[in-house]
């Protein structure tokens, strides 16, 4: 297998702050790979940091053989990195279909019937909601969309930032069992940030931690549930928790 | 929950108290120099007072105006209820335009028509027009423009300059006045498009000054504040529209008048509006024009899907400055005379507040604002009914400012999100109207 995107020391700050202290991590092809760690820990900020806003300021992004770190958002983009952004950023005033059409604004027209067709089949939800503008959609409904938004584009590469966040127990499931669907039958590589450790973990073949800026943790999905050390952090009674701790 | 009348009564006494104390040292105060030139001061109290009842006033209408509009019912808002009033308006409008002129001359002849298609029909349709160009920059793409008139006035120069020095025809003209809105629009967004919102609003306004100072000052370009007279007058495709042989008129074996020039110069503009109509509707449709709606909406999720922000605002940006500098050629050529008076921080407010009346993307909204903002201040100048009732020296149109300003903040009141504020989606996936059909195809395609 090779490392569809790898990560090499990456910094990012923000003004003066630092947000991330190096950074390595690789997403081989046809993996899922999930990022946990507490809030601020600063797993949007590397999400965000993949697609170009903001750069990092030392270390490189490598896509696909190509050096992407000081590429434009947009390009990055182009190159076949898609992300579910944390807090949705669905366009509000237009339509679920118009949404929809945005995502696939890269891919080719040719495939836009087909891949509607698809994606109200992973989510008839979103087909009954058709006309309905974007921000009048529930909060799950809105995840719902912004996860399909991405997939419009036919990414290599899905990042995907809390999608479990503020939905229903059933709904999660559902999404859980999309992204595994996804990625057995088309073998879509996923980067995802869960605060939902017990599902993510379950779900990734291979898992980081991330505390402070820092990778603390690493190794597959069954790895790191058996691990002590996440089981208190994060998946006591099964849940996340937030106790604080030192790695 | 019922509006105590103790509690808006306080509020707006607490209104018209703060107005008092404003208007004392503004009002009541007033310096002046008397016979020998000496600072004397002045009190005016019944101006302060009246400024305070007039506040308290607005403030208790205000308040009941906001209760009644909190406790209205809701569901015709709702999104099922959405209506699709723009087609059947539209067609209604488009005939009522086209008809216009002639009912009006059937109606009052030639010498009573002049005024009417002159001073209601071209001047609100110049102002549809420069609506709707600027609509695509603030309505479409979220971009706020307080220069847009610097457009306008490259249009009308470039005009003004190649007809006079190059002798250039109208036809030919018209298009490079739009290239050349268009260039400098690119110019201006280049350094500027990285600013958002305020900052934006703040260099484009500065631009709008720039380009006007400029015209002033640079007397050998320009003729400075002297303007550029005759200006060649529009011709019927190479036929002038003058009283002796090879005019207008005598081809066509009718008397002369001047209504014909007018008439020609109506229709030429209603075609130039309809045009900067209908590329803006295409473009909706286009991947160019959703990504217009999408930045206006969020702009981080815009470049993450692809889009190419930049070039987006820019085309945006031209698009609409092209329209602008189209509108400012036929400004020229109506008038046949320029200069940089007509160009003004007023006009650009002018046009925003027609966008932002309008709906800010609604393209019947810019319409019907236009009309009732520009033929508002058409009928202001006719009342002299009000001269009777205030005196001879009262002149209605020195108060179109105010009425304006009432005007806005009735709409805001009213309309907070402008006359039509309903936007109609540009693809649609079961529920096909007959309206979108093609449209929906257009998106599979
Ligand atoms: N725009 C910003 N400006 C300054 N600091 C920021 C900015 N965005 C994030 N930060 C800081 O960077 C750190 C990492 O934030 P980040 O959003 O990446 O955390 P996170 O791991 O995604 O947390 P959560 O689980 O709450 O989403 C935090 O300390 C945060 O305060
Ligand atoms: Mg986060």
């Amino acid at each position: 297998m090779s490392a569809l995107l790898s990560l090499r020391g990456i910094e990012t700050y923000y003004g003066p702050i630092i947000a991330l202290r190096g950074v390595d991590l690789e997403v081989n092809e046809g993996e899922i790979v999930a990022l946990i760690g507490a809030n601020g820990a600063g797993k949007s900020t590397l999400m965000m940091t993949i697609c170009g806003d903001p750069q990092a300021r030392k270390g490189e992004v490598i896509f696909a053989g190509q050096n992407i770190t000081r590429w434009p958002m947009h390009e990055i983009a182009r190159a076949g990195i898609a992300q579910s952004p944390e807090g949705r950023r669905i366009f509000p005033r237009m339509s679920v279909m118009e949404n929809l059409q945005m995502g696939a604004a890269l891919a080719s027209p040719v495939h836009f019937a087909d891949d509607l067709e698809r994606i109200f089949t992973i989510f008839p939800r979103l087909k009954e909601r058709a006309e309905q503008r974007g921000g009048t959609l529930s909060g799950g409904e809105q995840q719902m969309l912004a996860i399909a938004r991405a997939l419009m584009s036919r990414p290599r590469l899905l990042l995907l930032d809390e999608p479990s966040l503020g939905l229903a127990p059933l709904v999660v499931k559902l999404i859980f069992e999309t992204i595994r669907e996804l990625n057995a039958r088309d073998g879509l590589t996923v980067l995802l940030v869960e605060q939902n450790a017990f599902h993510a973990l379950k779900l990734a073949h291979r898992a980081h931690v991330l505390v402070n800026g820092r990778v603390t943790l690493s190794g597959t999905g069954r790895e790191l549930l058996a691990s002590p050390q996440v089981r208190a952090a994060y998946l006591e009674g099964g849940h996340a928790a937030e106790v604080p701790h030192e790695f | 929950m019922p509006l105590s009348l103790a509690h808006a009564l306080k509020q707006a006494a607490i209104a018209g108290l703060l107005a008092l104390g404003l208007a004392f040292p503004i009002l009541a105060l007033r310096s002046d120099q008397d016979m020998n030139n000496r600072l004397i001061v002045e009190t005016r109290w019944s101006w302060a007072i009246g400024a305070a009842l007039a506040i308290f006033a607005l403030r208790l209408i205000g308040l009941y105006l906001q209760h009644w509009r909190a406790n209205r019912p809701q569901s015709v808002r709702s999104n099922e209820a959405r209506k699709d009033y723009g087609t059947p308006l539209a067609w209604a409008g488009l005939i009522i335009l086209f008809a216009f002129p002639f009912v009006i001359l059937s109606l009052l002849g030639p010498q009573g028509a002049l005024k009417w298609i002159n001073n209601y029909g071209i001047q609100i349709l110049i102002y549809v027009m420069l609506g709707w160009g600027l609509n695509i920059v603030v309505g479409l793409a979220g971009l706020l423009d307080l220069g847009y008139v610097a457009f306008y006035a490259v249009g009308a120069y470039s005009y003004a300059l190649l007809s006079t020095t190059y002798g250039l025809s109208f036809w030919i003209c018209l298009p490079l006045a739009g290239l050349l809105a268009a260039f400098w629009g690119i110019l201006l967004g280049f350094p500027v498009l990285r600013l958002r919102g305020d900052y934006l609003a703040i260099v484009t306004l500065a631009f709008g000054e720039i380009i006007r100072v400029v015209l002033i000052n640079w007397i050998e370009f320009s003729n400075g504040s002297a303007g550029i007279s005759s200006i060649p007058r529009v011709t019927f495709f190479g036929l002038p529209f003058t009283a002796g042989e090879g005019g207008f008129a005598a081809l066509f074996g009718l008397e002369f008048s001047p209504i014909h020039r007018v008439m020609f110069l109506y229709f030429l503009i209603l075609c130039l509006a309809l045009i900067t109509n209908v590329v803006t509707l295409r473009m909706r449709n286009l991947p160019i024009g959703r990504a217009w709606e999408a930045l206006r909406e969020d702009e981080i999720a815009c470049r993450s899907l692809g889009i190419n922000t930049v070039n987006t605002k820019l085309t945006a940006f031209a698009l609409g400055a092209m329209f602008g500098g189209f509108a400012g050629s036929f400004f020229a050529v109506r008038q046949n005379f320029v200069s940089p008076e007509s160009f003004t921080f007023i006009e650009s407010a002018t046009i925003l507040a027609i966008v932002v009346l309008g709906g800010m993307g609604s393209q019947i909204g810019v319409a019907i604002a236009a009309v009732l903002m520009i033929g508002g201040t058409e009928v202001l100048r006719e009342l002299d009914v009000l001269k009777a009732i205030f005196g001879e020296g009262f002149d209605p149109a020195q108060y179109r400012m105010l009425v304006f300003g009432l005007g806005m903040v009735v709409m805001m009141i009213w309309k907070p999100r402008g006359l039509i504020s309903t936007r109609t989606p540009t693809i649609f996936h079961m529920k096909r109207r007959a309206v979108s059909s093609d449209l929906v195809k257009e998106g599979h395609a």
